[in-house]
């Protein structure tokens, strides 16, 4: 399986604070990868990084052995697209207007989108099921609704590699379960590599074929989820007392969290020193 | 869908070349329409006609640069005024006619100190090669009040009656008094507004977002830079010739927006024609009302926006 995305001694972050200090990987085409950690661990800033938001201080970020940073914006994006945790958008934009918006990169200044991007778009709401809100304005929509919106735009895009910020987490179960299924049957069907960002880890457990833990902005663990998803692992990096499961389902780890296990760790942590 | 808009561009032309018509044959003499056209009454059509291109012009220019700020600062309260040339003109007319030189020096006097305020907005806002949208709009609000303060103690100290003509205007006036200054300005909000359009796709994507937009390939800092840059030298020429004319920037790209929605790409034209058509009505009030006393624009602007646009705004809501 030849590497799609190769990121190597990659430091960035905002200003003179790095956040990122030194991570490398590979991504796999067709691979649904999972990036976990604790709050401010880095994992918004890796992604920022890995699709030219932020300019990297060190290392670098190659798209099929090229360097992401002599790629043109528009061509990059072409191949790349990226779905924020929530998008909040004040002009009242129909759901069809956004999700056209994913054709930018695909089109000539000023020129108008034509049938086959109508087409594009019409499929991109129909796959992520919100054909029926493509006249609604965007401002009227439900958290929910909104995401699979955003989904579609990214589709519509046309992309090979997807990045996702945690984009399920203004969701109920029901449209996290949805939204995750969709990105699972669009990575088995038309081999779409996915790297996401979660924060449930039962989730990242289930849905991702292999995990990166980040912990302060170093990669801590990686490997598929029996190997990083660990009570030992866990209880490093969050602080947190679990119990780990194995899924009757998927049989991948499935994490319990155990009441007052944050008091727990404390007390041991003052007990040995 | 396609054909909604096509009719509301009909429309909107049609109001247009009506407004055109009655801002040729209304005036402060009463002259029937057609007999305008004869021989002795062609210098009153030649005002009258040159009056009707200032509007449009100043319209225009004013409403396209309202949508463009508040489509890349995200604000809906944006309008061409907000990064410091009105105040910046403002206090350059004073000094101007301070200094005894108002006559042949006030336009050039208002535009240079146009373009110093903006600098220095622009300089307090920036932050090593990032241009907040947050502190921009706030440097903006922090010069202008400074520069109006600076206006105000001038004018309480000086005893020249000439600053009570100023006052005028302040608030706006279409009267030309420079037909090379008209065609220079003419020159400069056509080209910027030409400019701007060339930007639609890339403010579509902004008003949605600075990072979605940078995730569709857009390259944000660099376009807020230069649609900062034509949005202040287009105000501030059109502060030139005809003074300060409010709401005109806020309010068009409001009720345009409410009208054929946001894409950029036809919101633009449209703005156009529509801003052209409020000014031209606007002017014309404002010279027959009280004929022959002349109102100053910048009043019939506040008066007749402030009303229409509260009525498009509640019918809105409640179609929600």
């Amino acid at each position: 399986m030849a590497n799609i995305l190769s990121v190597k001694g990659l430091y960035g972050g905002y200003g003179s604070q790095m956040v990122v200090r030194g991570v490398s990987f590979e991504v796999g085409r067709g691979e649904f990868l999972g990036i976990i950690g604790p709050n401010g661990s880095g994992k918004s800033t890796l992604l920022r990084l890995a699709t030219r938001i932020l300019k990297p201080s060190a290392g670098s970020v190659m798209l099929d052995g090229k360097n992401i940073r002599s790629i043109d914006s528009k061509a990059f994006f072409r191949r790349v697209a990226f779905v924020s945790q929530d998008t909040i958008i004040q002009f009242p934009f129909t759901a069809r207007q956004i999700v056209l918006m994913g054709r930018i990169p695909h089109l000539k200044r000023l020129q108008f989108e034509t049938r086959r991007d109508l087409e594009i778009a019409d499929r991109a709401l129909a796959l992520t099921d919100t054909s029926h809100l493509a006249e609604r304005p965007i401002d009227s929509l439900s958290a929910g609704e909104r995401q699979r919106v955003i989904i579609a735009k990214a589709l519509a895009q046309e992309p090979e590699l997807l990045f996702l910020d945690e984009p399920t987490s203004h969701l109920d179960i029901g449209h996290q379960a949805r939204t995750l299924d969709l990105l699972k049957k669009l990575n088995m069907e038309k081999n779409l590599t996915i790297v996401m960002v979660l924060h449930d880890l039962n989730l990242a457990s289930a849905y991702c074929d292999r995990l990166i833990m980040l912990n302060d902005g170093v990669i801590y663990r990686e490997g598929c989820p029996d190997e990083v998803l660990t009570y030992q692992n866990i209880e490093a990096i969050y602080h947190t007392v679990v119990l780990v499961n194995k899924s009757r389902i998927t049989s991948r780890p499935n994490i319990v969290v155990v009441p007052g296990g944050v008091a727990f760790t404390k007390e041991k942590r003052v007990n040995n020193g | 869908m396609k054909s909604r808009i096509k009719i509301k561009i009909t429309m909107l032309l049609f109001i247009l070349a009506a407004s055109i018509a009655l801002g040729l044959s209304r005036g402060a003499v009463d002259i029937p329409f057609l007999s305008l056209f004869e021989m002795p009454n062609r210098p009153i059509l030649y005002l009258r006609f040159l009056r009707i291109l200032v509007a449009a012009v100043a319209g225009s220019g004013l409403a396209v640069s309202g949508i463009a700020l508040q489509a890349i600062l995200r604000n809906p309260l944006a309008e061409p005024y907000l990064l410091g040339t009105s105040s910046g003109a403002a206090l350059g007319a004073v000094i101007a006619v301070i200094l005894g030189s108002a006559g042949l020096y006030l336009p050039p006097a208002a535009f240079l100190s146009a373009v110093l305020s903006v600098t220095l907005v622009y300089a307090i806002a920036k932050q090593g090669e990032h241009i907040p949208v947050q502190s921009l709009i706030l440097s903006g609000v922090i010069v202008s009040v400074a520069l109006s303060a600076i206006i105000v103690f001038l004018v309480s100290i000086s005893s020249d009656g000439a600053l009570h003509g100023l006052m005028w205007w302040l608030w706006g006036s279409l009267e030309v008094y420079d037909m090379k200054l008209l065609s220079v300005v003419a020159l400069i909000v056509f080209a910027g507004i030409a400019a701007i359009f060339f930007f639609s796709q890339d403010m579509n994507a902004m008003s949605v977002g600075e990072e979605y937009a940078s995730h569709v390939g857009v390259k944000t800092e660099e376009v807020k830079k230069i649609l900062f840059f034509i949005t202040s030298l287009v105000s501030a020429s059109i502060v030139c010739v005809s003074g300060i004319i409010g709401f005109v920037g806020l309010i068009i790209p409001h009720i345009m927006r409410l009208a054929v929605g946001p894409d950029h790409r036809v919101l633009i034209p449209c703005t156009c024609v529509a801003a052209s058509a409020f000014m031209i009505l606007c002017d014309m009030m404002g010279r027959t009302l009280l004929a022959p006393l002349e109102i100053p624009i910048g009043v019939i602007t506040a008066v007749v926006g402030a009303p229409i646009f509260i009525i498009l705004l509640k019918r809105k809501q409640r179609i929600r």
